[in-house]
């Protein structure tokens, strides 16, 4: 509990925002519901990512600094204006999936089943014989948009007997989910959010609701695979990304030549367990543990973001008074970074109000990726998670010149920092904002 | 559950199905029987094997929504956008308004919005223009139009509600294909019950009748291809039923938390006491015919609010008209209510208004709500061949009075998923 935390006899929360480090209107308050005592541990951890494939390759790529937003390979993106990207290399499906599932299925699936397989494996998951007991519940975001396309492509160009037998299950919002349920027995309740950017962090608020109510592992996160000709131009219309023709020049979050985003494929997904059922199964590592969530909406315009970050900002606070945190505990906030000047400014002011000028240090490691979209903000939990591990902040990539004016400690090169507590922000275009806050696991605690 | 558990109830419903407009035209076309399946209409359905679907004759203006709101809409954001204004008008809510003493904090309000292939039609016909019918990969970004990116991510759908009434609390659109429209309006319940929000615009939206969903549906056969009397298509649990019709549309409710809508004196449907889902881990599309996982989900959904399955006095069902999805189903009511199973009502909707995929959980929960609140059981149209595997009281052709204290809605989709909603009078003595 904070010093400035009261329980109401309703059982609600109600943290008087007060702090000297924060510049909110005194008196505000910011009440947050009360969500019990279920604890809930990350125990594994799957990364397919354009920064590698498992979760160490991706860390150590990180802390080199290897810019994985590289030209777009596969097709021809010169007349989309767009030309770079964050593209998973050397993934081989069949490595994780049978050939008979792969032709059934969208890259997008196949990088969501790879995952699933590798944070079971991360964190030693033999599912209980108790089918009810795991849940899938993930975000997804475009959908199955290679696999989609050739259908429709065939349906127009060769007619309705030509459409594949798959489609109706390779290219909705589901599959992905539905699949990884089916191939490994998980028949707890499981569900699909749709948040864009928000997604990966969405799925894990909703995953608290799933355990709290009685399952205790629930695999959460992500994958997107929308590096493709038609995704492509989907996405472009939105205004949104850069049109650099060197990485270098394109996807820049909180730099002063920040001109549009990349966009990127793969994510991660990660085991979440309830703390006395990964202790009764003798899970071997704890990533740590989720600790505090909330998510708000701009409700302000389909498209422009609200002009003051007041939504943004009450995200970032209900999470932490969800966490019983104060912002002076917090070390490291991952950013989400949109690499977009007015975004930037609007996500800077919102960590100020929070955390002080220059009060935190603050990463945006998708610099380096590319926005994977629901992948995005999945796999930046997973970096988090890896950074507390290691007590190394990871940097933010392709900044030259950061706007100080932002007020924020961006962090450029791998700063060596103990880390107890970290803040994951993301942003789904439209309006949606979510603030996830992790705890290193302390054992002493109790599990 | 604790003394302290915050209950939900729904307090506006709106919708947009085919056949009628708005809640009230909905529920006359329901309880009249009526069918509103026909011909397909929106393109030329002769290369198709199923060329019946259960279209809405909707035009967005004429709705309220303006020049702009239809332009950069699919057609499943626009129906959300109008059932989101019928139910929110039906709950004298004044959201967003400033000033008015009931108004609830825009901070409490979040939205949850399900679809199960969200914009497919706007995608499909926009990839005819760049891909010039299907010659080009490389698609052509000149013929492009410019809210391509809220087509490709059907979040759009939760944030045009969410600005249409300020709900600044969370708000996502829900994706599990055919359960996304029980899924939507039981994670709204989740919010309100976990504190996260007060007031919840929950429901859901599809608008599939495109070429690409009639043919990917024509090629595994799951829809009807009984094409010569397109009004008598759907036939759930008659022995001759053959597959489902396609449909759209869209139902949005009002969930709010009993004290703020006692507070209020507002006037309440029913009560959400229990929802649940749970996956078959099966078959993308395969049920295993004894409906074990559903009638967990359904079991699960009715021990959340305490209530015995001999209080369930409808079940509106799934009732799709597939072979395997109506002996599925009836199945897995017999294992949840046991001999109390073949005395309650039992009807589909989908024998009149279609099967609109996500949307149509979302539909048949507003029908479900309408039964409590008037005491009435719609009918399952068309049903005069019994099956031996489907032997429930399936409410034949014409409506029923009857006394509906408890509710239950369940649905079944691709994927696996099942889940169960559970509506119940909110003064109802537990027997």
């Amino acid at each position: 509990m904070t010093d400035s935390t009261v329980i109401s006899e309703e059982g609600v929360v109600t943290e008087v925002v007060g702090p000297a480090r924060d510049t909110a209107p005194r008196g505000r308050t910011i009440t947050a519901p009360r969500h019990g005592t279920t604890r809930l541990l990350v125990t594994g951890i799957g990364v397919v990512a354009p920064t590698g494939i498992g979760v160490e390759e991706h860390w150590q790529a990180l802390l080199r600094g290897e810019l994985a937003v590289r030209p777009i390979e596969g097709f021809d993106a010169s007349q989309y204006g767009v030309t770079v990207a964050g593209q998973v290399r050397g993934f081989d499906a069949e490595q994780y999936i049978a050939p008979q599932l792969k032709v059934q299925t969208d890259r997008w699936s196949w990088m969501s089943l790879a995952a699933a397989t590798l944070a079971a494996e991360d964190a030693g998951y033999i599912p209980p014989e108790e089918a009810y007991a795991t849940s899938v519940f993930l975000a997804a975001g475009s959908g199955g948009n290679e696999f989609s396309q050739h259908e429709i492509q065939r349906l127009w160009s060769r007619g309705p007997r030509s459409v594949g037998a798959y489609q109706s299950i390779a290219w909705f919002y589901a599959a992905s989910t539905g699949q990884v349920s089916i191939r490994d027995g998980y028949k707890g309740p499981s569900g699909v959010v749709v948040s864009e950017g928000a997604g990966g962090l969405d799925s894990i608020g909703w995953a608290r609701r799933v355990a709290r109510r009685g399952t205790p592992a629930v695999l959460v996160g992500g994958t997107e695979a929308g590096v493709t000709p038609y995704a492509l131009l989907c996405q472009v219309t939105s205004g949104r990304l850069s049109t650099a023709p060197r990485p270098e020049d394109a996807y820049k979050p909180f730099d002063r030549r920040a001109n549009g985003q990349a966009i990127g494929e793969g994510g991660a997904i990660l085991l979440l367990e309830e703390a006395d059922a990964a202790a009764g199964r003798g899970a071997q590592r704890i990533w740590g543990e989720v600790v505090g969530y909330a998510a708000t909406h701009d409700a302000h315009h389909h498209e422009d973001p609200a002009p003051d970050a007041a939504q943004y900002t009450r995200a970032i606070r209900l999470a932490l008074a969800d966490a019983d945190v104060a912002p002076g505990e917090v070390g490291m906030v991952v950013a989400d970074g949109a690499g977009i000047p007015e975004l930037d400014a609007l996500e800077a002011s919102a960590i100020t109000a929070v955390f002080g000028e220059r009060g935190v240090p603050v990463t945006a490691p998708s610099s380096w990726t590319g926005r994977l979209m629901a992948g995005g903000s999945a796999l930046n939990v997973a970096t988090a998670l890896l950074a507390m591990r290691d007590g190394l902040v990871p940097p933010t990539g392709n900044v030259e010149e950061p706007v100080e004016e932002y007020g924020l400690d961006l962090v450029r090169e791998t700063r060596q920092q103990e880390l107890d507590v970290v803040v994951v922000l993301a942003r789904g275009f439209g309006g949606f904002n979510s603030a996830l806050v992790l705890r290193r696991h302390r054992p002493e605690v109790g599990a | 559950m604790s003394t302290g558990r915050r209950r939900v109830v729904i307090t506006g419903i709106g919708v947009v199905a085919p056949g009628s407009m708005g809640r009230e035209g909905f529920w006359d076309m329901i309880t009249a029987g009526r069918t509103a399946t026909r011909r397909i209409t929106f393109f030329d359905p002769a290369r198709f094997r199923s060329q019946v679907a259960a279209e809405v004759d909707f035009d967005g203006r004429k709705h309220g929504l303006t020049a702009q709101e239809v332009h950069r809409n699919d057609r499943f954001v626009q129906f959300a956008m109008v059932a989101a204004d019928e139910a929110v008008a039906d709950s004298g809510l004044r959201m967003g308004v400033g000033g008015a003493p009931d108004a609830p904090e825009p901070e409490r309000v979040g939205v949850t919005i399900g679809s199960a292939v969200g914009a497919t039609t706007r995608l499909e016909d926009e990839y005819v223009d760049v891909s010039d019918a299907g010659k080009h990969w490389l698609v052509d970004p000149r013929y492009a139009s410019r809210f391509l990116h809220q087509a490709l991510v059907p979040s759009c759908a939760a944030t045009e509600v969410a600005v249409r009434f300020r709900a600044q609390g969370p708000g996502t659109v829900v994706s599990t294909g055919c359960t996304s429209g029980i899924d939507a309006v039981g994670y709204g319940s989740q919010l309100i019950e976990d504190g996260d929000a007060d007031v919840v615009i929950a429901g859901a939206s599809d608008a599939p009748i495109s070429p690409i969903s009639m043919a990917c549906f024509d090629t595994i056969r799951a829809t009807t291809g009984n094409n010569a009397d397109p009004e008598h298509a759907s036939k759930p649990f008659d022995a001759r039923r053959d597959g489902f019709v396609m449909g759209e549309g869209s139902a949005v409710m009002v969930l709010e938390e009993l004290e703020h809508a006692q507070r209020r004196g507002a006037e309440i449907y029913c009560e959400v006491t229990g929802y649940a889902n749970r996956c078959n881990a099966f078959h993308m599309t395969g049920l295993r015919p004894d409906g074990v996982e559903m009638s967990e989900a359904l079991d699960q959904a009715l021990a959340q609010g305490r209530i015995d399955g001999s209080e369930v006095g409808y079940v509106n069902a799934h009732g799709s008209g597939t072979k395997q999805n109506d002996r599925h189903e009836t199945a897995a009511v017999k294992l949840s209510l046991g001999a109390a199973a073949y005395k309650v009502p039992m009807s589909s909707l989908k024998s009149m208004v279609g099967h609109s995929l996500g949307a149509i959980g979302s539909i048949e929960i507003a029908a479900t709500a309408l039964a409590v609140q008037r005491q009435v059981v719609p009918p399952t149209a068309n049903y005069e061949v019994p099956d031996p595997e489907c032997d429930l009281d399936y409410v034949p052709k014409t409506a029923r009075d009857h006394k509906v204290d408890v509710a239950v809605s369940v649905g079944s989709g691709f994927g696996g998923f099942q889940s169960a909603i559970v509506l119940a009078k909110p003064d109802r003595r537990p027997a």
